[in-house]
């Protein structure tokens, strides 16, 4: 994490505070205060992300070591990538749009991945969709959202004659045509499709499909790298749309690139426990909270660890504290949509 | 001109009787008007299984679609409407705590206490709402659908406790493939509110242009809110309680009368129910045709009409709903 720290410096705020006036002495400390902390923010989220794993992983084994330790490897490794897909595609995502509400996991992103992956079985047929290994069948169904997300949501997203609201809503309703339309397909469906289908369809928490979690940490880690590549962009894209063109940034392009990276780490997520409503929008806003920066070098990651923390422990204590009282998604939905309401309330005061 | 207002008058009444015929003689048992009045078996189908459908899907669909104008016009907003006011998840959790709590009691029970609840929830939606003073039109209905995600999230959180996941996911999706005599009739209860809703039409009108208006020219404005937001409640309680949400009927029905024919409440009133029950006719009759002798729910395929309507309606916010 570091060298991602240091690397970004130069390269990211040049274009920003390259203005000679603003290098005053106030700013430099001001600079070094913000490293100090960022800095104990990284060594502290690391620390209980480390210690979140480890209960995930030790917690009840009785002994049975053998059985238990691979059997939740697996699972935490399917975790992590989970909570590192969330956070970067929801900060890259609130990056592209300029906000802190909007997440791809509000504006459907999730939802369309189940309609593409229910169209292709619709159309293809049960038959042919068993022959296919589920690997492939994952990386058809990324290709097709990479696809049809970036065209379709470029085409919302930069029209800015949308108001935040609009934009909103238009999101929430389309994830909402998506899961009717899937459950549509479902119906019309024979009842034995349906149910051979079901089970590679609907991962969740409690039933992490990891058949394809060794494409999914590849797609990850392509995704990410992806992004860091582009965080000096990101960087700029945060000043606004019309400051970051005047910079340079060529704003239809990287919307495109954004996007695709976006699409595939929702692919990423989505594939391994299903959709996740509100994971990105806590855990972005926290990261946004505890670094008090906009820079992605440092955003992302502490993202992640936040992210990383909230899945194994909050799964862990579902597990052995409260004996599986819920499942961790309708946790999360529950906390997470009442931060919602109360983040909606907050920003329309503010205008 | 009167050519023209008469057809206007007449067609949703052709259109309802004409469906009405339809789903009358429509299903997996293959009946007609003359076997009807022959064969007794053909007579007992059209008696305890279709004649009780066919209503239940009128009741129903007149019942939400009148709710939905209510609210529009008592908030003075296009877009709210029993599914996007938090009214049917608040009400489902009501459904919840009568089957786990109150599973012995009889189904007038249950909806009362399914109402008490949509009350209840719909009543913390208008506290909200009329405490933000800025008021983007599409505000009021995504704040209505995130609080309603809220109150779903708490009853999936107890539906998953007491293992009654699959049932709440039945309550969201209207299904009226189980109704036969004996099971529906509270939804006659949910069409005579809609139909007392006309009494009062003048009076939502004045309570819709707002508190002070109304208090002058002689409405008493809380009572008027207070029985609008009741016979919503009502409604949708006794909607979800019988036969499931039937998502997003409330939004585009009215908001496709009032397109046509103006805001005139005590005109708009009927035809918004004969077409609201029309509507989920049709939806039911598709449904039992398209994948024969299985049948597809009419809230699945209202849920595609309807959110597509809806997201049309959103996208093309000018003209009428720019400022609506």
């Amino acid at each position: 994490m570091p060298d991602l720290l240091t690397d970004q410096r130069s390269s990211g705020d040049g274009p920003i505070d390259g203005v000679p006036a603003r290098t005053s002495h106030d700013a430099i400390q001001r600079r070094r205060r913000l490293d100090r902390r960022s800095v104990l923010v990284f060594v502290l989220l690391s620390l209980i992300a480390a210690g979140s794993a480890t209960l995930f992983l030790t917690w009840g084994v009785n002994g049975y070591w053998d059985y238990a330790l691979p059997r939740r490897l697996e699972q935490l490794a399917a975790l992590v990538v989970v909570g590192a897909a969330i956070s970067v595609s929801t900060i890259v995502f609130q990056t592209l749009t300029e906000n802190r509400i909007l997440t791809p996991a509000i504006m459907g992103f999730d939802a369309l991945y189940i309609l593409i992956a229910t169209t292709l079985v619709f159309m293809l047929g049960s038959e042919t969709v068993v022959g296919i290994s589920s690997v492939h069948l994952f990386a058809l169904n990324a290709i097709l959202l990479v696809v049809v997300a970036t065209l379709a949501y470029r085409w919302v997203l930069t029209d800015t004659s949308r108001g935040l609201y609009t934009l909103l809503l238009v999101g929430v309703i389309a994830g909402t045509l998506f899961n009717s339309f899937s459950t549509f397909m479902f119906r019309v469906m024979e009842p034995s499709e349906y149910d051979t289908l079901l089970t590679t369809l609907y991962a969740s928490f409690n039933l992490i499909d990891t058949t394809v979690l060794r494409i999914a940490t590849a797609l990850l880690v392509l995704g990410i790298v992806a992004a860091v590549m582009m965080a000096p962009t990101l960087d700029v894209l945060t000043l606004g749309r019309d400051r970051a063109t005047a910079l340079g940034v060529d704003y239809r392009r990287t919307a495109t690139k954004l996007l695709i990276i976006v699409a595939g780490l929702v692919a990423v997520s989505t594939a391994l426990v299903g959709p996740v409503l509100f994971l990105g929008l806590l855990v972005a806003n926290l990261a946004y909270q505890l670094t008090r920066t906009q820079r992605h070098s440092i955003t992302l990651p502490a993202a992640i660890l936040i992210s990383i923390t909230a899945l194994a422990l909050g799964q862990a204590l579902l597990q052995h504290v409260f004996n599986y009282a819920g499942t961790l998604g309708s946790i999360i939905n529950l906390v997470g949509g009442t931060y919602f309401v109360i983040l909606l309330v907050m920003e329309s005061k503010k205008t | 001109m009167s050519q023209r207002r008469s057809v206007v008058a007449y067609a949703p009444w052709l259109a309802l009787a004409t469906l009405v015929y339809i789903s009358l003689f429509v299903g997996v048992i293959n009946i007609d008007l003359r076997s009807v009045l022959t064969d007794p078996d053909d007579r007992h189908v059209l008696i305890y299984s279709r004649v009780p459908r066919t209503a239940a899907l009128a009741l129903a669909g007149a019942a939400m679609a009148v709710s939905g104008l209510i609210m529009q016009h008592l908030t003075r907003n296009r877009f709210v409407a029993p599914t996007t006011a938090g009214t049917v998840d608040a009400a489902a959790v009501g459904l919840l705590v009568a089957t786990v709590w109150f599973a012995t009691a009889p189904v007038m029970g249950k909806v009362l206490i399914a109402l008490i609840f949509a009350l209840a929830g719909t009543a913390v939606f208008v506290f909200i709402v009329q405490r933000i003073r800025f008021k983007d039109v599409v505000f009021v209905p995504l704040l209505g659908l995130v609080l309603g995600g809220a109150y779903r999230a708490i009853a999936e959180f107890a539906a998953f406790r007491h293992e009654l996941t699959q049932a709440l996911n039945s309550w969201f999706t209207a299904d009226f493939s189980g109704i036969i005599q004996g099971r529906y009739e509270t939804l006659w209860l949910a069409g005579l509110v809609a139909a007392a809703a006309y009494l009062f039409a003048n009076r939502f009108t004045a309570a819709g242009m707002g508190e002070s208006f109304a208090t002058n020219i002689g409405v008493n404005y809380r009572l008027v809110m207070a029985v609008g937001l009741a016979i919503t409640a009502f409604s949708t309680a006794v909607v979800v309680v019988t036969v499931g949400a039937i998502p997003f009927l409330g939004l585009i029905v009215p908001n496709l009368v009032t397109m046509a024919l103006g805001d005139n409440i005590r005109r708009v009133l009927p035809v918004t129910a004969l077409v609201g029950a029309s509507a989920v006719l049709a939806c039911d009759i598709f449904g039992r045709l398209v994948i024969a002798p299985y049948e597809i729910p009419v809230g699945t395929i209202l849920g595609v009409l309807g959110s597509a309507v809806f997201l049309y309606l959103v996208m093309s916010r000018k003209g009428r709903f720019a400022n609506a």
